[in-house]
């Protein structure tokens, strides 16, 4: 069938709360509004108003209430605008949804879905537009998803509800409207292992999420120029599937880690590094990054698209890598 | 504010029962400076030492199946709320057979037995969970109280505004417990709060909130049992603002500059455990004998909880990265997040993921 990534987010929805009564979605404007990127448009009036539940603007006060419902044996899903938003519950994601288990000595899960957009791309300036992913896949205890596909934006959901800890899922703000075609009967994926997307044998091009159309349209490209490229889509940034970077890297023997991203302390400079750890002999060029500029993203288009990672520099940087000049 | 006299005694054996659960709490505080002195506990170590009254009353207005949230100086709520004085010294320790297997420590102690949530080391952080477990329950059709404990200094924070709007909004069943010791750390609430009356700010939120003589005992059993009656049946979020006072230092390492001593002697001569005990005698309730079989009682259990906690096992290292994730069905052994997470760290010991 022929469907967009919204749709395919609001079909989890909707799916996971007929499957499960105890899910609920809560946070800003889910309900009347209809979702701030409408992706769980027209579930109040199926599910009502008690499991679609609007919350004031009290971001940490709304997620640590969603911690203490999966405390409670609740399964919520709760989301979060953005994920400069998302600053504001830190203490609760952190603090308490990411320690609880290990603090209490395993006595108490927290089954929490938070989900929220992330990146930039639609000139909406620096406070709706970063990509902090990363950061968060820096803490042990929660799990980090970054949906890219209509598979996995239709299918991630379920399993993460499945998943006894907390589950942080980023939606790139430019997939939303992504249109394609999805498996009548698709359902829950698997949420721990990176897909290779396509198989080449020149150069590994690793990303996620919103890079990962423009990686693949560099990919095409590349092999126009007679550049065989695997892509890797990792899905997952924490726990990170190192298995399939490094298998694809052992044939390859080059990689382009593609991240919307700061460079500096990113996901991509932990990929580089565990490149370098683990397939170092495998290397026959430096592992190349393609990260945003580091600078806040700004409003005006053109400053925008020459800040974030783009298509031409994804093919440079793997002409460098491959020695074909950059 | 009601005081004990005001009131008269309960009968003999339930005055005797709340003397006990706040004579435990102090032994077992009293030993725990003994043993941080000792070094054989480490750590931050804040004391209940005068505030035990407010423990002691709120917690006789529960049931087993109501949830308690606390701060880090919660070993009195953990105690009273039924986790063993061995559980708590044992995870002090550091040992296997800590509440939480020695992951916590004294700030972060938790029961899934008891329903007992922290142990929260973030002042306020506690209060959005007991909002969520609140909301559990309300959407689960089941009639049960979250009580949350939380010192004075939280309410500057703003967790507790958006906690206090939320539950007002929901109308949840959660009791917000405020331990007014009137110092966050050595910040006195004066010199933090333009409006020092902390009941009055729950009231800008709706919520039914009263002041209550955090140092007497009936006092706080009174009010809690109104609270939490009103909480079950239905009628929403309920405020307690208990006025107590800590005896000692904030922890063991404050030196306590920022208070005079003679304000400290004048609070506890209203020593909660003094005044219910006099209260008690002049009543004819509480012959020497007694009391020096009730203290002897108190010692005895804090001495084997020692005991317990000394004789404790380490908790291996070899099981550092369990509790990061969860163990899984397929994935017994190692506890660790994914493909990667376990099958290195575990292995090499180190909990880098």
């Amino acid at each position: 069938m022929k469907t967009t990534y919204r749709e395919a987010m609001r079909a989890a929805l909707r799916d996971a709360m007929k499957r499960d009564e105890r899910v609920f979605l809560m946070g800003e404007d889910v309900g009347r509004y209809g979702g701030s990127f409408a992706v769980s448009l027209g579930l109040l009036e199926e599910f009502g108003p008690d499991r679609i539940r609007d919350t004031p603007l009290s971001e940490s006060g709304f997620v640590g209430a969603g911690i203490g419902a999966a405390l409670g044996g609740m399964r919520p899903v709760v989301e979060i605008m953005t994920v400069n938003f998302s600053l504001l519950a830190l203490d609760q994601i952190i603090n308490n949804a990411a320690t609880l288990l290990h603090m209490s000595g395993g006595q108490f899960n927290v089954p929490i879905v938070i989900r929220m957009t992330t990146g930039a791309g639609r000139q909406l300036g620096a406070q709706h537009s970063h990509s902090l992913e990363g950061w968060y896949a820096h803490i042990p205890g929660l799990r980090i998803l970054a949906p890219a596909t209509l598979a996995d934006a239709r299918g991630m959901l379920w399993t993460a509800l499945q998943d006894p800890d907390p589950v942080l899922i980023f939606e790139h703000g430019s997939l939303y409207n992504v249109a394609g075609e999805l498996d009548d009967d698709a359902g829950a994926v698997d949420i721990d292992k990176a897909t290779l997307l396509r198989e080449g044998d020149a150069i590994t091009l690793i990303t996620y999420g919103g890079t990962l159309p423009l990686v693949l349209e560099a990919a095409e490209q590349l092999d126009g120029e007679g550049i065989d490229a695997d892509v890797i889509d990792l899905r997952t940034l924490r726990p990170l599937d190192a298995h399939t970077i490094m298998d694809s890297v052992a044939r390859t023997h080059r990689a382009v880690v593609v991240d919307e991203g700061w460079r500096s302390g990113s996901i991509s400079a932990e990929i580089a590094a565990r490149i370098c750890e683990q397939a170092f002999f495998d290397l026959d060029a430096p592992v190349e990054r393609v990260c945003s500029l580091e600078v806040p993203v700004p409003y005006a288009k053109h400053l925008e698209q020459a800040a974030l990672p783009s298509v031409e520099r994804v093919m440079a940087a793997a002409r460098r890598a491959v020695g074909a000049g950059g | 504010m009601t005081t004990l006299r005001s009131q008269g005694i309960p009968d003999a054996e339930h005055a005797v029962h709340l003397l006990r659960q706040m004579l435990r709490v102090r032994r077992l505080e009293e030993k725990c400076i003994e043993l941080y002195s000792a070094a054989k506990i480490r750590g931050f170590l804040h004391v209940y030492i005068g505030e035990e009254a407010v423990a002691a009353g709120v917690m006789e207005a529960l049931e087993p199946e109501d949830a308690v949230v606390a701060t880090y100086r919660e070993h009195g709520h953990a105690l009273l709320r039924g986790v063993s004085a061995g559980a708590i010294l044992a995870e002090m320790y550091g040992h296997a057979e800590g509440c939480c297997r020695g992951r916590g420590g004294s700030m972060h102690l938790f029961d899934a037995a008891t329903r007992f949530y922290g142990g929260n080391a973030i002042v306020v952080s506690g209060l959005p969970l007991a909002v969520g477990l609140a909301l559990a329950d309300r959407m689960a059709g089941r009639q049960r109280v979250t009580v949350c404990f939380f010192g004075e200094g939280a309410v500057a924070e703003g967790e507790f505004h958006e906690s206090m709007n939320l539950a007002a909004l929901w109308q949840l069943p959660v009791l917000f417990c405020c331990e007014n010791n009137l110092y966050a750390m050595g910040t006195a609430l004066g010199r933090s709060e333009s409006q020092t009356d902390i009941a009055l700010k729950a009231d800008g939120y709706e919520i039914s909130a009263w002041a209550v003589d955090g140092m007497d005992v009936l006092a706080v059993e009174e009010a809690a049992r109104r609270a939490v009656d009103a909480v079950r049946s239905g009628g929403g979020p309920h405020f307690l603002e208990l006025r107590t006072y800590r005896f000692r230092a904030h922890s063991m390492f404050d030196p306590e500059l920022y208070r005079e001593k003679s304000e400290v002697t004048r609070w506890m001569e209203r020593d909660p455990i003094s005044l219910l005990r006099a209260a008690m005698q002049a009543a004819g309730q509480l012959p020497e004998k007694d009391w020096a079989a009730l203290q002897a009682d108190v010692d005895a259990e804090i001495s084997t909880a020692v005991g317990f906690a000394e004789n404790g096992t380490p908790e291996p290292v070899s099981e550092l990265s369990r509790f990061v994730y969860s163990d899984r069905p397929d994935d017994a052994s190692a506890g660790g997040g994914g493909p990667e997470e376990r099958g290195t760290t575990a292995g090499k010991g180190g909990a880098a993921g």
